[in-house]
């Protein structure tokens, strides 16, 4: 494809038109699909059942520690059951998936997409619409589960939350919604390579397996071999734990768990690696004020933006390039 | 016809695709409220042709206008008045033909109140109101071909460009699409039409433009193909009682006649360049012969199609 030539021409008339027609009939469809019905019950599911065993544990203790309630809601497991935030570790990676990995290529099979180009708008609405549609449609979904988890728990606990804890929360909705982000942005870039949906599907779901289960594996073997301990000095140890959770965090469900865990704990202080005496004076159990939270998660969460629109921009650019002929 | 404003042209429009040149040089003109065909075999340029023409792709070099505007600066204009039904027109399976109409109107940035209106007049232009709240997964081939139609009077395009409209039609279909394109064609739309099904175009094309290879081969109404491929305009059918041979001698003679076939002991094939009937007519009587039927062709778009093919073809060898 030849795209840059001496004739360039400036287009007249806005990128954005049509892109909220384009973002409400994504929107529509989305909500009223059958996949999303299943995904939607599942996680609708095992909000409710992970919360209702949390509670009752937390209910045996809380005489002894009564602070942040709600946020024990989303973290406390109890056997046989995990935490709600394990589960969300990866039916977010499933749903965010789910909704884009047949975005584009579905168009092409459907022969839709020629007619939908020659009406008066721009490509750039079309794939613009369907990825905002995605997030809205995502935080809809954790919206509404955030919400039951807070109501079951004012039932089963009897207590109101406080407003720091419904800040922990609002914040890690965000963090929740821009992790599907990613996943996102990868399904539809995969939507847009792959003419199949099922070839996309596969594409997306093998990546994000790659990231959870053997990215690990890599890290922990190309750190060793970055950074190798030749004599063992403490230097070379801490050298080579750097690059190993420097090398994690390019995983975004890496990213994605320590912002769970300095939301949803106060008292961490630190989600890199600390030195015996970087902790001299400090007041160790002491919870952090959510702005120091924030302060702690705000590397993971630009980066987790960053990767979502990097991701979006390579669809973006591969969508722009390709014929409209099938 | 009479020259009216040009609303699409071309000037040396070309598209070169990875060193493959899909349409070469191309020079074309479809004025106002005339039905243009552009026949030629598939890979010949055709479609490409059209997605320049909407802006859908980007020309390698020449000019185009549509509607008086550039497609490469100006498409959301060019798209706002030219309806496109491409070559299997697809629609979302899952939503009604009203929802997928109704997201078309939403896309032109048609209020509300007045969208409700065209979907509704449009889908009833083409028969459709009373499937309009079915899903179009139910819809046969033939009625989404015909929501495509309503699909592009949503807009109330100028110009209405379609690509192989009648391709896996059935005969029924195709013929109630034809009437289609010519109530179109009496409402004042200017028709683009892109196929390599031949009769058809030639029932319903005022002009035609044959492409070989990206290029614009030949052009005109489809008597004047006839004229410069195969040399004649009309064929007249002359069946008499009996003794056909006898008739072939005179028959020649006359004016505009060019060659008399005798097909059997009743019927001649006579080739002219215009319609000769009455001549014919006078002169079989002339000559004693008693005339049972008298009838005028005009050379199919296949013969003249197939001819100049041919030709092409051996002019390469």
């Amino acid at each position: 494809m030849t795209v840059a030539r001496a004739t360039r021409v400036q287009r007249e008339g806005s990128p954005w038109t049509g892109l909220w027609a384009v973002v409400a009939k994504e929107m529509a469809d989305h909500l009223s699909s059958t996949r999303m019905h299943i995904l939607e019950f599942l996680i609708a599911l095992t909000a409710i059942g992970t919360v209702y065993s949390a509670a009752s544990a937390i209910r045996s203790v809380a005489s002894l520690e009564p602070k942040y309630l709600f946020l024990k809601l989303f973290a406390v497991a109890q056997e046989p059951f995990p935490s709600f935030v394990d589960f969300l570790g990866f039916l977010v990676p499933l749903i965010a998936i789910a909704l884009a990995f047949d975005a584009v290529n579905s168009e092409f099979n459907q022969h839709t997409l020629a007619r939908v180009l020659s009406q008066p708008i721009y490509r750039d609405a079309l794939l613009m619409g369907k990825f905002l549609a995605g997030l809205f449609t995502q935080f809809l979904i954790y919206a509404a589960i955030w919400l039951l988890i807070f109501g079951l728990g004012v039932i089963q606990l009897g207590v109101p939350p406080t407003s720091e804890e419904v800040g922990r929360a609002l914040w890690l909705l965000v963090a929740t919604v821009f992790y599907g982000g990613v996943w996102m942005a990868v399904a539809l870039l995969f939507s847009v390579r792959f003419r199949q949906p099922a070839t996309a599907a596969l594409a997306s779901i093998a990546l994000w397996l790659f990231f959870t289960v053997f990215w690990g594996m890599v890290a922990t073997s190309l750190a060793s071999i970055i950074a190798p301990i030749r004599v063992g000095l403490p230097e070379e140890l801490l050298a080579q734990a750097r690059w190993q959770l420097a090398l994690r965090r390019v995983a975004p469900g890496q990213l994605y768990a320590e912002i769970l865990v300095a939301m949803l704990r106060p008292e961490v202080r630190s989600l890199s690696i600390v030195l015996p005496f970087q902790l001299e004076g400090a007041l160790l159990g002491q919870p952090l004020p959510l702005s120091q939270s924030v302060l702690l998660i705000w590397p993971h969460l630009t980066g987790l933006i960053a990767a979502t629109l990097v991701l979006f921009a390579l669809a973006y650019i591969m969508f722009q390039r390709q014929e409209v002929r099938a | 016809m009479a020259k009216k404003d040009a609303v699409i042209e071309t000037r040396d429009l070309t598209k070169v695709y990875n060193g493959l040149v899909a349409v070469d040089r191309l020079n074309l003109r479809v004025y106002e409220g005339e039905v243009y065909g552009l026949l030629g075999p598939n890979g010949s340029g055709k479609t490409t042709t059209i997605l320049m023409l909407l802006g859908l792709t980007e020309p390698t070099s020449g000019s185009v206008r549509v509607v008086g505007w550039d497609p490469r600066r100006y498409p959301l204009r060019v798209k706002a008045q030219v309806g496109y039904i491409p070559d299997r027109v697809g629609f979302y399976d899952d939503l009604t033909a009203w929802e997928n109409l109704m997201y078309t109107a939403k896309l032109n940035g048609i209020p509300r109140r007045e969208a409700y209106r065209r979907v509704d007049e449009a889908l009833a232009w083409v028969g459709l109101s009373e499937v309009a709240h079915r899903p179009v997964r139910t819809f046969s081939r033939g009625m989404r071909q015909r929501l495509g139609v309503a699909d592009v009077l949503i807009k109330q395009p100028r110009v209405i460009i379609m690509d192989e409209p009648t391709q896996g039609l059935d005969p029924e279909s195709a013929r109630e699409f034809l009437d289609l394109i010519r109530t179109l064609k009496k409402e004042g739309k200017t028709i683009l039409l892109a196929s390599h099904l031949l009769h058809q175009v030639q029932a319903v094309c005022d002009r035609v433009g044959l492409f070989h290879k990206g290029k614009k081969a030949l052009e005109g109404t489809v008597e004047e193909l006839g004229r410069q491929v195969l040399g004649t305009s009309h064929y007249v059918i002359v069946e008499v009682a009996e003794d056909a041979q006898r008739l072939a001698e005179p028959l020649r003679g006359l004016k505009h006649v060019q060659d008399v076939e005798v097909l059997d002991d009743r019927t001649l094939w006579v080739k002219s360049l215009q319609d000769v009937r009455p001549e014919v007519a006078a002169a079989v009587v002339q000559n004693g012969g008693r005339l049972l039927r008298l009838d005028v062709e005009l050379p199919s778009l296949d013969d003249i199609y197939t001819h100049y093919f041919q030709t092409a073809g051996e002019a390469q060898e």
